[in-house]
């Protein structure tokens, strides 16, 4: 895929950013719910390409582990202007958010010995977790329809027994997992 | 040092979060709370909530913030870039290769192989998340606030921003004494 011309480098810049700000900005739910925006924008907005390659690009991202809306950004901006673009794309979707992040929780904990900050956090553990066990009932579900209910369920019960009870590492876990699955391709 | 464990400490999460962003939460929680003892329980929860009312994509929201909050500006630049470059630089190296096997089904084993894992690490958070609630402000308030943000958030898709403001204002007036 060649590279934009220089005279219109900056244009192509302005736009990178101005197209990533507005998935960062918009995109509630984090990453994945940003998919569509990076879409919308990728393929309708400024067409830096068509929707068959945005699906591939989607499909290979999906294959490699990390948060998928850096990745998508990081490497449309690449693709369409080097280096510069890619440091451009991922800033404009993740500096914003972090930093809107560093004053609300900053300025939260300047307030922290008062006793209804305090009740703040309080009220909003229960939210998070409602969160959490909505995300691992859906995390569930795609497990039993991918691999079938009892594969899911004894690979979730090994996980359980393992991480939560015996101490073990996540990170070793789920490297056995991923050289179980490699080491099945070669043979097949 | 600081910027070191702070690197590793989003390194592991970013490589091996399979499933995107919310994906790695829980990797993010395990090495913040557990191993580097950073942050409480408390600490990492409200600062997940106000990550999850913010927009953006969350695992660098909260590798910013932890970043950040452990080592200033150097330090959220040690975390972003820990969220990000690994999995980024894999995707541009290995992009040709990959868009070969992008159909496989073998591929795809590999998200879905790791999601029984990731589903029990979100769960056993979410148990956590509620014994720390209850043992805060009580099993009447936590059962009262969870069923209304379930009901709110699956049943009328109200906006979680909505849900998360709604429950810091319960807190700030009732949780507080």
């Amino acid at each position: 895929m060649a590279r934009s011309q220089p005279t219109d480098g900056k244009k192509l810049q302005r736009q990178l950013f101005a197209g990533f700000f507005r998935v960062g900005m918009l995109g509630y739910g984090g990453g994945p719910a940003s998919i569509p925006l990076i879409q919308k924008e990728a393929v309708d907005t400024y067409q830096w390409m068509d929707e068959e390659e945005f699906a591939d690009i989607l499909a290979i991202g999906n294959t490699l582990p990390g948060p998928i809306a850096t990745k998508m950004a990081g490497y449309i901006g690449w693709r369409k202007a080097g280096a510069l673009g890619m440091a451009n794309a991922i800033a404009a979707s993740v500096v914003p958010t972090v930093i809107l992040m560093v004053i609300l929780l900053v300025s939260l904990a300047s307030f922290r010995e008062y006793s209804w900050v305090q009740g703040m956090t309080q009220g909003v553990l229960p939210v998070v977790a409602v969160m959490l066990g909505v995300l691992t009932w859906s995390f569930l579900k795609k497990a039993s329809v991918s691999m079938g209910g009892t594969a899911a369920a004894g690979l979730a019960v090994v996980s359980a027994v393992l991480i939560e009870w015996l101490g073990l590492h996540p990170a070793f876990l789920i490297a056995a997992l991923i050289l179980i699955v490699l080491g099945r391709r070669s043979r097949t | 040092m600081i910027y070191w464990e702070l690197f590793l400490a989003f390194f592991l999460p970013g490589i091996l979060g399979y499933g995107g962003g919310p994906a790695t939460i829980p990797l993010i929680e395990y090495e913040v709370v557990h191993r580097y003892n950073w942050m409480t329980v408390e600490e990492f929860g409200e600062v997940l909530a106000l990550g999850n009312a913010l927009p953006g994509p969350i695992a660098t929201k909260m590798a910013g913030y932890i970043g950040y909050a452990e080592a200033g500006i150097p330090g959220m630049i040690a975390a972003l870039t820990a969220t990000i470059a690994p999995s980024l630089i894999l995707m541009i190296a290995l992009v040709g290769l990959l868009m070969k096997f992008r159909d496989s089904p073998k591929v795809k084993q590999l998200s879905a192989a790791v999601r029984p894992t990731i589903a029990v690490l979100l769960g056993a958070m979410t148990i956590r998340f509620l014994e720390t609630a209850y043992e805060g402000s009580g099993a009447l308030h936590t059962v009262l606030i969870a069923g209304v943000s379930f009901y709110l958030l699956e049943k009328r898709s109200v906006h979680p921003v909505w849900v998360i403001l709604g429950a810091l204002l319960y807190g700030a007036l009732f949780l507080g004494g």
